[in-house]
């Protein structure tokens, strides 16, 4: 099953990197989100998806718990992220009028 | 500290007052009191001559930087006595005359006087030490205090362009000096010259030794205006006269050689060594020469009179250093030249100041410097007149003055050369003296169309712009005076330097090839027979003569109209191309485009993961112990590619917020069953807080629209996409693999196990967060704080005036 997470979570890197790419601020951020889905999904796979039980001491043999630990002080930084681009994207829009990246740039001398 | 340390910083010292002196005694001109530190310099230094002539070396340590080998070791043998000499000798009578030619009221005097004597201190630094980092600090306060020099007229955009261009040029070598000091410190593990000396075999032997002595010499050629590095030296006469005569004439450019002659002791004796100087001093004498006969500024044939007569003496001390192959034996047949290279070194300090000197008085009462211009001057400024003409004969080598000595032991050295039977010089030395000679007709030609051209003839009043021409006052007069007498005295008595000066410098820059107690056997005479040098001297004259005499036909030729040097062109355009070639490459590469540098970076990752997994065999999925695909899984799967793969499709913000939110639901599906309850729980949270921001935010956006995109550009996307995608695959099946094939456990044991008697926790993951590593957590809370006081003051604060942001 590893192999088919991993495989899943290129998918979710490839469409998130396409979408990085795009002109449209709206895309970015939400390509960001994805990756972020990504990388949430492949620290959980390089521990391994072996069965267990929930790390709940006493239910039997729990799973590994500390890349849970990891992905949800992930989660939590990654949804502060997202929440500062928003709010960064809709405030450029009501200042400049645009949200295509390309006309955010400056002087081409600068 | 001793007192010759304090002589080395006493102009600095001095320095700190001009300012000062110059504000609150405005009556006297500030030159009179820097006058002082020369002079005074002068006098203790030459109390040093009776023990430098007996052999002895003066060396007082100072300890700078003791733990890198770095200190501030003065030492004084004959070579430095020379050089320091030279430098306040002729500092005192450049800054004597300097008072008569700067006005006090016109000229910002303290910037002059303190940019001169940051120069002499750091000129006395470059010679008096023994440590190659303390040489170094002093030689790069030299570029730096050279170009403040030539700049001192900083409206002018000439003296703006010559300033850069020496300190471009010079401060260059001075870097490539740096690396050749570095990799004499590598090969002998010592700063020190001494050292270096008496290690000098273990030096030779080294491998770096090529590239040690090319950047060496890199840092002497440019410092001392050899070929191809000599352009910044016509440039920079647009400083002050008084500068021009002594740091392009007498000091600064002579440091390249002094570092020459010094290192002889360290480099002498390799082929490479001898070749490399011998052919860069004849090439800058010949070209020097060449270049001086077109010039139509007076300054500027002396520029270029400079350039070759330090040619000179660079290929007299590359034929000298042959002395280090034979090291013993009859050395009178190579010193000849070493001697030859020490003499011309004084003759050409003091003609050369004479000269430049005079040109200054010139173009002070006539208002130009163009020989086109000037004529006829031999009865109006009959001192000057005079002055020239010595400066001038002793230049182009004529009895009885000092020039015409050095010359003849310029020629026997040259023809020596031919005798040595080493370094394939029985073919090729040959060429060595006829080259030395024909430079020397140059020489004497130019030296009498100068001549000729300013003092002979008319002078025709309409082609200046001052009203009366006359003689200098006299006290501009006196340092040129002295210097022409020098000339003279030196000419007549050549006896009297060389017993004092002369044989120890040559003993410094040849060490150990006189035994012990035995001293060089220096006897300077005007006639010496019917020797071959004298029927090359009389050819000289002869030619030169006949070359004047048909000046009227190549007058006007292309040859001698053309004025500038073909390598200034080089120059100027190598430095447009430089910035040019540095403009369209920024130009190309910052597009000021978010996603170019995407790529850049996406491409960057992708390049290195392959070739690091293509390096080591990446991944290796073979003996993997993977879990067992449940069936409900591959249908969760598809659900999830299925929704993010019409992600860039989807035009409509609505359906993209929710197709968004659905991958986000199905991550948190795959986290319960992976078994994670928290963060099950987290993830459904964040996920709805998350849809609903982006509802609150897109409803103030406006729709997407359907974008065309030129298929190339897509195709760059999708490629980089995918591979990027494809690497991060194999990169975590890589750590995957690795992590199960590393043959140790998990930590997770100890938390697992110690979570309820340690921490008194069920939930290991929540004991985790807060108590094994709640550290992690009290940042990420500190993240989410910043957060949200970076949202509260995107939408609070504006700038009064927003149109300008």
């Amino acid at each position: 099953m590893e192999t088919l997470v991993t495989i899943l979570a290129g998918v979710l890197v490839t469409v998130a990197t396409y979408l990085l790419l795009s002109k449209n601020i709206i895309r970015v951020i939400i390509g960001t989100a994805i990756l972020t889905h990504a990388a949430h999904l492949i620290i959980m796979t390089v521990a391994g998806l072996k069965t267990g039980t929930a790390p709940i001491v006493g239910e039997g043999n729990p799973v590994d718990p500390l890349p849970q630990a990891l992905i949800l002080t992930s989660i939590v930084i990654g949804f502060a992220v997202t929440a500062v681009s928003l709010v960064l994207a809709y405030r450029t829009y009501q200042e400049v009028g645009t949200d295509k990246l390309d006309k955010l740039k400056g002087d081409p001398d600068e | 500290m001793t007192l010759l340390h304090w002589a080395v910083l006493s102009p600095f010292i001095a320095a700190i007052f001009i300012p000062f002196l110059y504000k609150y005694l405005k009556r006297i001109h500030t030159g009179w009191f820097v006058l002082i530190v020369p002079l005074v310099l002068f006098i203790y230094l030459l109390s040093f001559i009776p023990r430098t002539s007996s052999g002895e070396v003066i060396l007082n340590t100072l300890n700078w930087v003791p733990s890198l080998g770095i200190n501030f070791d003065v030492y004084l043998d004959g070579l430095s006595l020379l050089f320091t000499l030279l430098i306040t000798g002729i500092g005192a009578l450049v800054v004597l005359y300097s008072i008569y030619y700067l006005s006090k009221q016109k000229e910002k005097l303290n910037n002059f006087y303190v940019y001169l004597l940051m120069f002499m201190g750091a000129m006395l630094g470059v010679v008096l030490s023994d440590n190659l980092i303390v040489i170094y600090v002093f030689w790069e306060v030299t570029s730096i205090a050279s170009s403040l020099l030539i700049s001192y007229w900083y409206t002018r955009e000439k003296s703006i362009y010559g300033a850069q261009k020496s300190m471009y040029i010079t401060v260059f070598g001075g870097l490539s000096m740096l690396g050749g000091f570095s990799l004499l410190y590598v090969i002998a593990g010592t700063f020190s010259i001494r050292e270096l000396i008496a290690n000098a075999d273990l030096v030779m032997a080294s491998s770096l030794f090529i590239p040690a002595m090319i950047l060496v010499l890199l840092g002497a050629f440019t410092k001392s205006a050899q070929f191809p590095f000599h352009i910044w030296l016509p440039d920079a006469m647009e400083a002050p006269t008084p500068v021009s005569a002594y740091l392009h004439s007498a000091t600064m450019v002579k440091a390249g050689i002094y570092l020459v002659a010094r290192l002889t002791g360290v480099f002498g004796g390799a082929p490479e060594w001898f070749w490399i100087i011998t052919s860069a001093g004849l090439i800058t004498l010949t070209w020097g020469s060449i270049s001086a006969v077109r010039q139509k500024d007076l300054k500027g044939i002396l520029a270029y009179s400079t350039v070759s007569q330090l040619g000179l003496i660079m290929s007299l001390l590359g034929a000298g250093s042959a002395a280090f192959y034979f090291q013993d034996g009859d050395n009178a047949l190579y010193m000849t030249a070493i001697l030859a290279a020490v003499f011309h070194l004084i003759n050409h300090a003091t003609f050369k100041g004479s000269l430049f000197m005079a040109a200054g008085i010139i173009d002070h009462e006539t208002g130009t410097r163009d020989v086109r211009k000037l004529g006829g001057l031999m009865t109006i400024m009959p001192v000057t007149a005079t002055i020239s003409l010595i400066g001038l004969a002793s230049m182009a080598g004529l009895p009885p003055f000092n020039g015409f000595l050095s010359k003849e032991l310029f020629l026997t050295g040259m023809l020596n050369v031919t005798e040595y039977g080493i370094f394939n010089l029985e073919t090729f030395g040959i060429i060595i003296p006829i080259i030395a000679w024909i430079a020397s007709v140059l020489t004497f030609l130019y030296c009498i169309l100068m001549f000729y051209r300013t003092f002979m003839g008319k002078l025709d009043m309409s082609k200046l712009s001052v009203k009366h021409v006359h003689e200098a006052p006299v006290g501009m007069l006196i340092s040129p005076i002295i210097l022409a007498a020098l000339v003279i005295v030196f000419g007549l008595f050549p006896n009297l330097l060389a017993y004092s000066i002369i044989e120890p410098a040559m003993a410094a820059i040849a060490p150990g090839i006189l035994s012990p107690g035995e001293f060089f056997d220096v006897h300077i005479s005007h006639w010496h027979g019917f020797s071959a040098e004298l029927f090359m001297t009389i050819g000289i004259i002869v030619l030169g003569l006949i070359l004047f005499m048909t000046f009227k036909k190549w007058e006007n030729s292309a040859f001698y109209r053309g004025e500038r040097d073909v390598l200034n062109s080089a120059y100027d355009w190598g430095y447009e191309g430089l910035i040019k070639g540095s403009q369209s490459l920024t130009r190309l590469q910052m597009t000021g485009r978010l996603r170019d540098y995407f790529i850049y970076m996406c491409t960057f990752i992708i390049l290195i993961l392959a070739y690091t997994m293509y390096r080591f065999s990446l991944p290796s999925i073979q003996s993997l112990d993977l879990s067992p695909v449940p069936i409900y899984m591959w249908i969760i799967m598809l659900v999830f590619v299925g929704s993010v793969l019409i992600v860039p499709f989807i035009n409509n913000r609505v359906a993209l917020i929710i197709t968004t939110g659905v991958s986000g639901f199905i991550v948190a599906l795959l986290f319960v069953l992976f078994r994670a309850p928290d963060l099950a729980l987290t993830q459904l949270l964040i996920e709805s807080v998350s849809v609903i921001l982006f509802m609150l935010v897109f409803y103030h956006l406006p729709n997407l629209k359907k974008v065309k995109t030129p298929s190339k550009t897509k195709a760059i996307k999708l490629i980089v996409s995918i591979g990027f995608g494809l690497m991060i695959t194999l990169g975590s099946l890589s750590t995957f693999s690795m992590g199960q094939n590393t043959g140790y456990d998990s930590i997770s044991e100890f938390y697992t196990e110690n979570a309820k008697e340690e921490a008194g926790g069920y939930n290991i993951v929540n004991v985790i967060l807060v108590d094994f590593r709640g550290m992690d957590t009290m940042l990420e809370i500190l993240v989410l704080s910043m957060a949200a006081l970076a949202v509260v003051s995107l939408i609070r604060l504006r700038f009064k005036g927003s149109e300008d942001i």
